[in-house]
């Protein structure tokens, strides 16, 4: 029989580890992107040295962050399947916006928002990967068509877009829902916590 | 290179506009191609004037030398054998490089604040101390002209002689043409020079001859007049009707303030969903449940 006020081990250290990789990364890939792609945001190039130290350095941390990012998109894999319960969860996101989380199916390890923003991440960072290769100047880019370039700088653009508006979601989430920060920082969630948000995989790790 | 800011309309990168109250004179550099020999005396001009020299290089089978634009050759002839009419063989000459667009999308696509100056005299201008080497122009440009230094990582294309032109003096390539081929002067004088060559060309058969001055870019600061003005395309692939890609458009144009906005948007809404609707903290419910489920 547990005791009530032991906590659940929800990440152990090397998915935290590996999870701050990836945000401590992108946070710079989003301060460097951000300064070359509106003029408003161009003063954020001078926290990574300028602009020709933010263009060459830009680059380079992507690959790092994508490699980081696939590291734990691996071990997350099986756990985002998108499942019937998941469907009628996004149905509702009245209820889940309103914190009436009583009227929700039950959720597992993650919630379909977590799942949804999970491949997201994987579809917007590989279609950075690849247009970021075709315009990375001076290696890549010049093996690429002009036109090419082109398509590729929209869409490069596009998808930063819509990861970035993602993850503030993702960080918004995490200060909105109470004790979900020390997940990731310590690693343990309460038992009440994992009740609440995730009941199916608080009745697994039960048995 | 830096001129006088008073005669700056625009910047790249920058939003606050530019200095306003001087007027200057557009002007523009008209090339006649039914005059050009080929001699590239404006090659070696644009080289001692500027002062970079291309790497020698070698023969790839036609005149074209260097065989491309490049971080140092900001002009290269463009040797083109076209036969309109069986046996009747012509060889056009077209003088490449920069064509100082009204509508520069070089400037446009540009991420480095002063990067790229535009002057009210038409010259589109990089300024290679700001520029950060990220190939923008090259995607923005519709010429196909800026190329970027393996040395440097910077941008270089022709300033047409933005220095000399600004103390009053005709750019170098100008002052070297042995033909006229090349003339220089305010843009309102060169149509009008123009016209007296179309004019020429009309009496002597080339009933399509005419001014290229495209409008898709707001026209040009550097002008042909083409024998076949109706086929561009003949004189090395000179664009027929060039504009700025709407690909570029769609990235640098209103997406970018409307992606900035949204972005804003989100967390704003993150902020008041926080006052308003609150925080999800775990209720004494859950807790009760907890410890009359662990206690079973």
């Amino acid at each position: 029989m547990a005791n009530p006020s032991e906590p659940i081990l929800r990440y152990k250290a090397s998915i935290r580890a590996n999870h701050w990789f990836v945000a401590i990364t992108f946070i710079l890939m989003a301060i460097s992107g951000l300064a070359l792609f509106y003029p408003s945001f161009f003063f954020l190039s001078y926290l990574l040295g300028g602009g020709q130290s933010d263009r060459i350095l830009h680059p380079f941390i992507g690959v790092a962050m994508y490699i980081g990012f696939l590291s734990l998109a691996l071990r997350f894999w099986r756990r985002n399947y998108i499942t019937r319960n998941d469907q009628q969860w996004m149905k509702q996101i009245g209820d889940v916006l309103q914190n009436r989380e009583e009227n929700l199916p039950p959720v597992g390890f993650f919630n379909a928002g977590q799942k949804y923003l999970y491949w997201t991440m994987m579809l917007t960072l590989s279609a950075l990967l690849i247009t970021g290769i075709m315009i990375w100047r001076p290696y890549f880019a010049p093996y690429f068509s002009i036109p090419a370039i082109r398509i590729a700088v929209l869409l490069h653009s596009f998808s930063a877009f819509v990861i970035i508006a993602g993850i503030i979601v993702h960080i918004y989430a995490a200060i909105w829902i109470k004790g979900s920060i020390p997940a990731m920082t310590r690693g343990t969630v309460t038992r009440a916590w994992a009740r609440q948000h995730h009941l199916d995989w608080y009745r697994k790790i039960g048995k | 290179m830096s001129l006088q800011s008073l005669d700056i309309i625009a910047r790249s990168a920058t939003t606050n506009p530019s200095p306003q109250i001087r007027h200057t004179e557009e002007v523009a550099k008209l090339i006649d191609i039914s005059k050009c020999i080929g001699c590239k005396a404006c090659q070696s001009a644009c080289m001692e004037w500027n002062d970079v020299r291309d790497k020698i290089g070698t023969c790839d089978g036609v005149y074209d030398n260097p065989p491309d634009l490049s971080p140092e050759s900001w002009t290269v002839m463009r040797f083109s054998e076209v036969e309109l009419e069986p046996g009747k063989l012509e060889w056009l000459i077209r003088k490449d490089g920069c064509m100082h667009c009204a509508d520069p999308g070089c400037l446009k696509a540009c991420p480095a604040p002063g990067a790229i100056i535009q002057y009210s005299n038409g010259i589109v201008d990089f300024h290679e101390e700001h520029c950060i080497g990220c190939g923008y122009c090259i995607a923005g440009c519709p010429f196909n002209v800026p190329r970027i230094s393996k040395k440097d990582n910077r941008a270089y294309k022709c300033t047409l002689c933005s220095d000399r032109v600004a103390v009053g003096m005709e750019p170098a390539c100008i002052k070297s043409c042995p033909t006229g081929a090349l003339v220089f002067g305010s843009k309102v004088d060169m149509i009008k020079h123009a016209e007296g060559r179309i004019a020429d060309l009309n009496s002597r058969g080339y009933q399509n001859a005419g001014l290229y001055d495209p409008a898709g870019v707001g026209g040009t600061h550097v002008m042909y007049v083409l024998q076949h003005a109706d086929q561009p395309e003949l004189y090395h692939g000179l664009p027929n009707t060039p504009r700025i890609s709407p690909l570029v458009s769609w990235w640098k144009g209103i997406t970018k303030p409307l992606m900035s906005i949204g972005l804003g948007l989100v967390a704003l809404t993150g902020f008041f969903h926080y006052v308003t609707v609150g925080p999800n903290e775990v209720t004494e419910h859950s807790k009760e449940e907890v410890e009359e489920e662990e206690e079973k």
